[in-house]
């Protein structure tokens, strides 16, 4: 069940085995352990759900680094989960140019068709919404970003029709 | 105009390596080979390949001043954090071209003596992240990365780097500290990234566009390149072309074709929408000053956009284009606001400046501000500028101020009337 103000995951918090090689692969690809700290956070998301405090901690004690730092650089990307996540996140370019060619009526549109306002998850924790900077597609706007694609030149219908396609 | 740089873009599967080579992908690289090793930077330098990620910093001097022959290993970092507002060309190249970009890397690799190159991408760039690392994972496969390649005694690899959402890691100290795993907060320079980039070795920086050019260089030959574009600009470039007009998207165009061309031709960004007129044209992204619709016969090059009275830049050839229906202090307003959620906050004037310009902007957009407040918006702009550890405050002094400076009736009308009298967006 999906719950926004949950304070931490539940179970334990082990990476799993496929992880460990992953971990293994990427620590080799720096000359120390620091620089690999952006890419297992990545890694740590994906498993967990979102970076709770007690990944965080996890992955401090992994790479060798104080709590602090870990919560430091989760907290300055905006990538990051600090709290939990809709399954599909939703951002919405409202940049310059994106915001002339309607990107906020966009966002507009989704938030009344879901019911949430932006930075909010839907009760059921199915969607995320989120205003993004630009996000390099600047010629085909409005535009949006959903699990890692793009859907461009949108109009109510086509935004209405990938909402009915995310479970 | 031909198409040298974006020649793989509607290919079936270029990403992949056979259709690359197919169409004549790595013969730059066993090209340079053969070739002494200390031939590539002069060829370089001949060519008058400029910089793509911004700033047009010759490509042959930056390599050049990389230190020879030392013991510490060296490296290239790619600059693929594509964030500037107006740009999207880098994400293509990733993603329908990514062995160019590869056989850039591997070239640096030889001419410069490197261990490794990283590929700092955007973390919003999924499907770009997932064509370079399929295109890695090929080259091992076929002996193109890793243990001396092809015979020749290079040893490189690569690597791709994700960041995690912060405009400011595009900026190239910024970026260095985040591949060392910190926070992304640029470093005061010098030292410059040549001497002492990532984890503490001589580091080239350069942008995707720019790496992806080395090749084609090389194929073409420096005196084809530098006689593609103007004086000292050399080559063809990717511009993007978005807002308000009828054809936005990328072209390729000849480095010094007019702005003017790039807006109104029917090759390129086709004109205004039907019965509107053009009010004003960003020409490389929003941290370059707005350009008057008047103002539009002019270079578009890394040198001519400088001079009075465009005083501009070409920044990443982003242009955005504006009509009669957009409120220009709107459009400084939602830059401002850009601008002050971006900042990294290690400079005052930087940190509280854009707090307080962004705020004033709202104001006057809204109808809410005094005359006294826009002439103060001008002074709290001009104080950032130059009072920075990084670019990042003076690209916001001139492109703020260039809207005040441009445009001032509309910023007085919008106090005088007390509203803004555009639609809404
Ligand atoms: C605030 C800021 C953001 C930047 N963003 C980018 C970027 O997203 N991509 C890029 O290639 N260069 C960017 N740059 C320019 C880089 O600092 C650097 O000059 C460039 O990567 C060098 O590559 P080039 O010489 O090949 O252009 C940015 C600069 C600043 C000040
Ligand atoms: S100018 Fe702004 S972004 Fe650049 S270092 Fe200073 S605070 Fe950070
Ligand atoms: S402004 Fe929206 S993608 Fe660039």
């Amino acid at each position: 069940m999906f719950n926004p103000n949950a304070t931490d995951i539940d179970g334990p918090i082990l990476f799993s085995p496929e992880n460990e090689k992953e971990l293994d692969t990427l620590l080799q690809r720096y000359p120390y352990k620091r620089a690999a700290l952006l890419p297992v956070l990545y890694m740590a998301q994906a498993q967990f759900g979102w970076l709770s405090p007690g990944v965080m901690a996890y992955v401090a004690q992994r790479l060798e680094l104080p709590e602090g730092k870990v919560l430091q650089v989760a907290s300055f990307y905006t990538m990051f989960d600090k709290k939990p996540a809709g399954r599909h996140k939703i951002e919405v370019c409202t940049s310059v140019p994106c915001c002339m060619m309607g990107g906020f009526a966009v966002v507009r549109h989704i938030s009344e068709q879901l019911g949430i306002g932006v930075g909010e998850t839907t009760a059921d924790g199915r969607v995320t919404l989120l205003e993004a900077e630009c996000l390099a597609g600047c010629g085909y706007a409005p535009l949006l970003q959903v699990n890692g694609e793009f859907h461009e030149n949108l109009t109510p219908e086509r935004i209405d029709a990938l909402l009915a396609t995310l479970r | 105009m031909e198409r040298v740089i974006t020649a793989n873009w509607h290919v079936e599967q270029a990403y992949t390596l056979s259709v690359y080579q197919q169409h004549g992908g790595f013969k730059s690289l066993k090209k340079v080979f053969g070739m002494e090793r200390g031939a590539v930077v002069p060829e370089l330098i001949k060519s008058n390949l400029r910089g793509r990620g911004g700033a047009g910093f010759p490509v042959g001097a930056k390599w050049s001043f990389l230190p020879k022959g030392t013991d510490v290993p060296k490296y290239l970092v790619v600059n693929a954090d594509e964030g500037e507002p107006g740009t999207f060309k880098d994400r293509f190249i990733m993603e329908r071209d990514p062995h160019r970009l590869m056989e850039g890397c591997i070239i640096a690799g030889f001419t410069l003596g490197l261990k490794a190159a990283y590929i700092y991408v955007r973390g919003e760039l999924v499907l770009a992240t997932r064509r370079m690392e399929a295109a890695i994972a090929e080259l091992y496969a076929t002996g193109l990365l890793g243990k001396n390649i092809l015979g020749s005694g290079l040893d490189f690899d690569i690597y791709v780097h994700r960041g995690a959402g912060a405009y400011i890691c595009g900026e190239e100290t910024a970026l260095i500290e985040s591949l060392e795993g910190k926070t992304g907060q640029p470093r005061l320079k010098p030292p410059f990234p040549a001497v002492v980039g990532v984890f503490g070795c001589p580091t080239v920086v350069n942008n995707v566009e720019s790496i992806a050019c080395v090749p084609l260089v090389i194929e073409r030959g420096a005196e084809w390149w530098s006689a593609q574009g103007s004086e000292k600009n050399g080559g063809p470039k990717i511009v993007q072309v978005s807002g308000k007009v009828k054809r936005p998207g990328t072209y390729e165009v000849p480095n010094g074709i007019s702005l003017r061309d790039v807006v109104f031709s029917d090759l390129y960004g086709g004109g205004p929408l039907d019965g509107r007129t053009i009010r004003g044209v960003i020409p490389g992204g929003t941290s370059c000053p707005v350009l008057r619709a008047d103002q539009l016969d002019v270079k578009h090059d890394f040198d001519a956009l400088k001079e009075k009275p465009f005083e501009t830049m070409a920044g990443t050839s982003g242009v955005i284009v504006m009509d009669d229906t957009v409120c220009v202090v709107r459009i400084a307003a939602r830059i401002a606001r850009f601008y002050h959620h971006e900042s990294c906050g290690q400079c005052t004037p930087c940190r509280e400046g854009m707090g307080w310009v962004s705020k004033i902007l709202d104001r006057i957009e809204a109808g809410g501000a005094k005359r006294a407040e826009v002439d103060q918006l001008l002074d709290i702009v001009n104080n950032i500028r130059g009072n920075t550890i990084c670019p990042f405050g003076d690209a916001v002094g001139m492109s703020i101020g260039a809207y005040l400076r441009q445009f001032p009736e509309e910023f007085i009308a919008h106090v005088e009337q007390g509203r803004c009298t555009y639609p809404a967006w």
